[in-house]
């Protein structure tokens, strides 16, 4: 069918842009190939292979977007659709696009800050903008939230809690 | 024990320290000591989990007898559990949770960070995935054994009784027996005896932060890797498995 590797563009075009479409079913303005979830597509016999990478080992959304890019590719007639789950490299924040990060700003969640580097995950927290009023007068509540890839914080600046994607 | 059969019980081994832990942390939901400390250890628990399903999951193809997760959560009896007898002592006051974190997530760290490099490629490769989980465990438990040391004379000398009571169970962490010797001269994996010196120059540090005394030098707990349990591991056990013991195929 469509593999990355053969030069039918447009029908592979056609498959990261149904890819594009499913939200991630947490956060549902950022789309799963926006956080960098999708990390291949490819020929097999008689359908296509989704190579996805798993975020947290424990993400209990794993399998829900599984289910989702099956469903989603069989409705549109895809055939046999096979998902391959990726460990390596391992996931990272860094993944996400730019134009993930401005839809997560968007929608409240300040978008992970610096890279997913050791001494970054190590070193001092750095000052966060609110998605709201964009002030740096923001501090950490917690450095968990309602997922485990979320911090709480808030802004002293307008007063509002939001939350943080964290940089892993 | 062939190759396939040491490494699968090596992974059993990580697994069953994965899933006892966030069992352990699991028990504090609806009883944390505010909010945020009840989102954090949720949120331990369910890296500890993903993390054992993956061990879990790997062992089960390599050992091929058609068992998987469940089957090794649910339907083993406490001997056939390898996990370290520290990971099953109760989580007590929110310092003995913290002391006890602290103590394990350094080794485990140390030995994500061999792992990711070691032969075997799926190995690695959840390794490589879960310490970048256990960092933050790692940060978040380190800050709060800091201000719990460092804090008043009440929780330094609550915290520093933590300390006394869970350090018999760290030795442990560093035995170097048949498996570990597999998977260090065969898949190039970790050497606990390099890993013991990084653990004690990182507690030290950190102990030093807090203002706390490392314990002395004493007899230390064993028995855990050979499905030697404390008393408390009964009753984690049961909680645990009562559901699948009592409706036998049960799922969500």
């Amino acid at each position: 069918m469509i593999p990355d590797n053969k030069p039918d563009r447009a029908a592979r075009d056609r498959i990261w842009a149904w890819l594009a479409d499913i939200p991630d079913p947490e956060i549902p303005v950022i789309s799963i190939v926006d956080l960098g979830i999708v990390r291949g597509v490819s020929e097999t016999d008689g359908g296509v292979e989704i190579r996805l990478a798993p975020t947290y080992s424990g993400c209990p959304a794993t399998e829900v977007i599984e289910r989702t890019v099956v469903d989603t590719l069989r409705h549109k007639g895809l055939g046999d659709v096979t998902i391959r789950r990726v460990l390596s490299p391992p996931w990272s924040t860094d993944w996400i696009s730019a134009d993930g990060r401005e839809k997560l700003r968007k929608y409240g969640i300040a978008p992970p800050a610096g890279s997913a580097s050791k001494s970054e995950l190590l070193g001092p927290l750095r000052d966060i903008a609110c998605p709201r009023c964009d002030s740096r007068s923001t501090r950490l509540v917690s450095e968990f939230g309602s997922t485990p890839c979320k911090a709480s914080y808030k802004c002293d600046d307008c007063l509002e809690p939001f939350e943080y994607f964290k940089c892993i | 024990m062939d190759d396939k059969k040491r490494l699968t019980s090596y992974l059993l081994r990580l697994g069953d320290n994965a899933l006892i832990l966030g069992q352990r942390l699991v028990e504090l939901v609806a009883k944390g000591p505010e909010l945020e400390e009840e989102l954090a250890n949720a949120n331990f628990a369910l890296d500890y989990l993903g993390q054992a399903r993956l061990f879990y999951s790997y062992a089960g193809e390599l050992e091929g007898q058609g068992r998987g997760e469940d089957d090794f959560a649910f339907l083993r009896e406490e001997g056939e559990f390898r996990n370290f007898l520290l990971v099953e002592q109760p989580n007590g006051h929110f310092g003995d949770t913290i002391v006890r974190q602290v103590l394990f997530d350094a080794w485990y760290l140390l030995l994500l960070e061999q792992l990711a490099d070691c032969g075997d490629v799926r190995l690695a490769e959840i390794a490589a995935r879960a310490q970048k989980e256990i960092r933050y465990h790692l940060r978040h438990c380190s800050q709060w054994l800091v201000r719990l040391g460092d804090g008043t004379e009440e929780s330094r000398e609550r915290v520093q009784a933590s300390l006394e009571r869970l350090w018999r169970y760290t030795g442990e962490l560093f035995a170097d027996d048949e498996l570990d010797r597999f998977v260090r001269e065969r898949l190039g994996g970790p050497d606990p005896g390099e890993i013991e010196r990084c653990w004690q120059a990182r507690v030290a540090a950190v102990l030093e932060e807090a203002t706390l005394s490392m314990p002395p030098a004493q007899w230390m707990a064993s028995g855990g890797r050979s499905g030697r349990h404390t008393e408390h591991f009964g009753y984690l056990v049961a909680e645990m498995q009562y559901m699948q013991r009592a409706y036998p195929g049960l799922s969500w």
